[in-house]
């Protein structure tokens, strides 16, 4: 089977997966679009407006994708649900009809947990009890393959989720097309190895990669995204389509295997501890990479939970410095704002960035409060008449901040159910 | 010379820790760089205050590293410029052999 990835972030280009959809000849096209904190963000959004909480940009990926795609046979598979996964379909459902086409869009939900968490438990990173760390907002299990099946059994041309693991999301359209069982631990380390390759999109076709002179990457400026035809074994070759930018090699492959692992002997995953140790990444033509090797152990017994919580307000602002003896002002600026707000007890840094001759204070706090975080900002405007001579070009911006912490569930507290929504613009 | 010269590098953020990946151009460099860049070094190199740990995969001629307490609290509440630690790989790549 053929699987693609259209998205590797939230804040991602649309064209190469309306490129791949058009002449990738998939069988699945995946968009992860949710990063550690960018599920936090959408509840903040949806506290404002329970109809909010999506990605923001789902409208204006799926408005050229899925025309695209339903005219293809491509489905589609994302977790562009962020906070609000039903929400997600419902808009998905109205742009389908307003474009006159027919498709069913399954919604899967289960991820948030935020009513049966213990809050007094610690958090994974620094042991402090989850409610200690700020006001939660937010707390969503890392859901698995397991999840998407039932979805995907509907014959959907559209799933969407709220947070999965982003391999997973891969894993589970090709355990459901070759029929892989999820506890063959092999196929789903493989499964698992090639869902992480694609993740990221881009950063394994040459994005995120380039250094002239010695990582050269063709016509970057039109980077095509990865596709991983795979094998009912497990095994793929990653690929990309001709005519795109970028570049598929044994380099660009081994950079992404290792990409934000911590442990390469146990990379856990809702679906299985995958050791990267044995792979093998060879390349068989130009822009095709062969991978192998995963080994799988049995998954963990309990999922992943990712709490936000209001972590307060972050101030940062800069000034600018120039000429003779640059540098000097903006350490002195740099001294003046920080004795002013001593005795505040904010954690505060101040950097001065650039060269001698031209350089800019940059200070950065946060605070508990947004009037304290304005505070910061004052201090830095008032430069202009109160501190060293030429500041210019003051800019200053404070917005909240939703920090993470992370904790575990057993598996058994987590349900998740699919709901399925019919759009038929094609008879309106 | 320059570990830049003879290698490349990934880095990777999960809350506060950084992951850099190294690799040689050349595969016949790999022993070198297992000799040279050992987790101390790269802790001094890059001044991060946690213990860093790393992780030798000959199959693959890389090193990994994994850097605790690197990255100032990490992507939401660090309060530096480069909150997930991204130039870290580059600055990595600084480092004279």
């Amino acid at each position: 089977m053929r699987i693609g990835s259209g998205a590797g972030f939230a804040g991602d280009r649309i064209e190469p997966a309306v490129q791949l959809a058009a002449r990738g000849e998939l069988d699945d096209l995946v968009l992860e679009c949710l990063a550690e904190r960018t599920i936090a963000l959408g509840q903040q959004r949806r506290l404002r407006d329970p109809a909010l909480g999506h990605d923001p940009r789902l409208r204006a990926r799926f408005r050229p994708l899925l025309p695209v795609a339903i005219g293809n046979g491509v489905r589609v598979v994302t977790n562009m649900g962020s906070a609000n996964p039903l929400a997600a379909g419902e808009t998905t459902r109205d742009l389908l009809v307003e474009s006159g086409l027919r498709g069913r869009i399954a919604v899967v939900t289960g991820d948030d947990v935020l009513d049966r968490l213990d809050l007094r438990e610690p958090a994974l990173e620094d042991g402090i009890a989850l409610a200690a760390h700020g006001e939660v907002v937010s707390a969503n299990a890392y859901l698995g393959a397991e999840a998407l099946l039932p979805a995907l059994d509907t014959g959907a041309d559209v799933v969407l989720t709220g947070r999965v693991a982003d391999p997973s999301l891969f894993l589970a359209p090709m355990a459901h097309r070759l029929g892989w069982d999820l506890d063959d631990w092999p196929r789903m380390a493989a499964g698992t190895l090639v869902g992480h390759l694609l993740e990221c999109a881009g950063q394994v076709t040459g994005g995120y990669f380039a250094d002239p002179g010695a990582k050269e990457v063709p016509d970057l400026a039109n980077l095509g995204f990865p596709y991983a035809a795979v094998e009912s074994d497990g095994t793929a070759v990653i690929g990309k389509l001709p005519d795109t930018g970028g570049l598929v090699s044994t380099a660009t492959v081994r950079e992404q295997l290792l990409y934000e692992v911590t442990d390469p002997a146990g990379y856990r995953t809702p679906d299985v501890v995958l050791d990267f140790r044995e792979v093998r990444a060879e390349q068989v033509a130009a822009d095709r990479v062969r991978i192998s090797g995963a080994v799988g152990r049995p998954r963990p017994e309990e999922l992943k939970v990712s709490v936000g919580y209001r972590a307060g307000h972050r101030a940062e602002c800069g000034i600018s410095y120039a000429g003779p003896n640059a540098d000097r002002r903006a350490r002195l600026a740099a001294d003046i704002v920080t004795t002013r707000l001593r005795g505040t007890g904010l954690r505060i840094r101040a950097d001065v960035l650039g060269r001698a001759d031209e350089c800019r204070l940059r200070v950065a706090a946060l605070a508990p409060d947004p009037e304290l975080a304005d505070l910061v900002c004052h201090e830095v405007e008032s430069l202009y008449t109160n501190g060293p001579a030429g500041g210019g070009g003051v800019r200053t911006d404070v917005r909240e901040v939703i920090g993470i912490v992370s904790t575990l569930i057993p598996r058994t507290e987590v349900e998740t159910r699919v709901t399925v929504l019919e759009a038929d613009g094609a008879a309106a | 010379m320059l570990l830049h010269d003879i290698a490349h590098c990934r880095a990777g953020d999960k809350g506060d820790t950084s992951t850099l990946s190294l690799f040689p151009h050349r595969d016949e460099d790999y022993d070198l760089l297992v000799r040279e860049v050992t987790a101390d070094r790269v802790r001094e190199h890059l001044a991060v205050r946690g213990e860093v740990r790393r992780w030798e995969l000959p199959n693959l001629r890389a090193l990994q590293f994994t850097c605790h307490r690197a990255l100032e609290g990490g992507v939401t509440t660090s309060l530096a410029l480069d909150t997930h630690g991204k130039t870290l790989s580059s600055r990595l790549l600084a480092m004279r052999l």
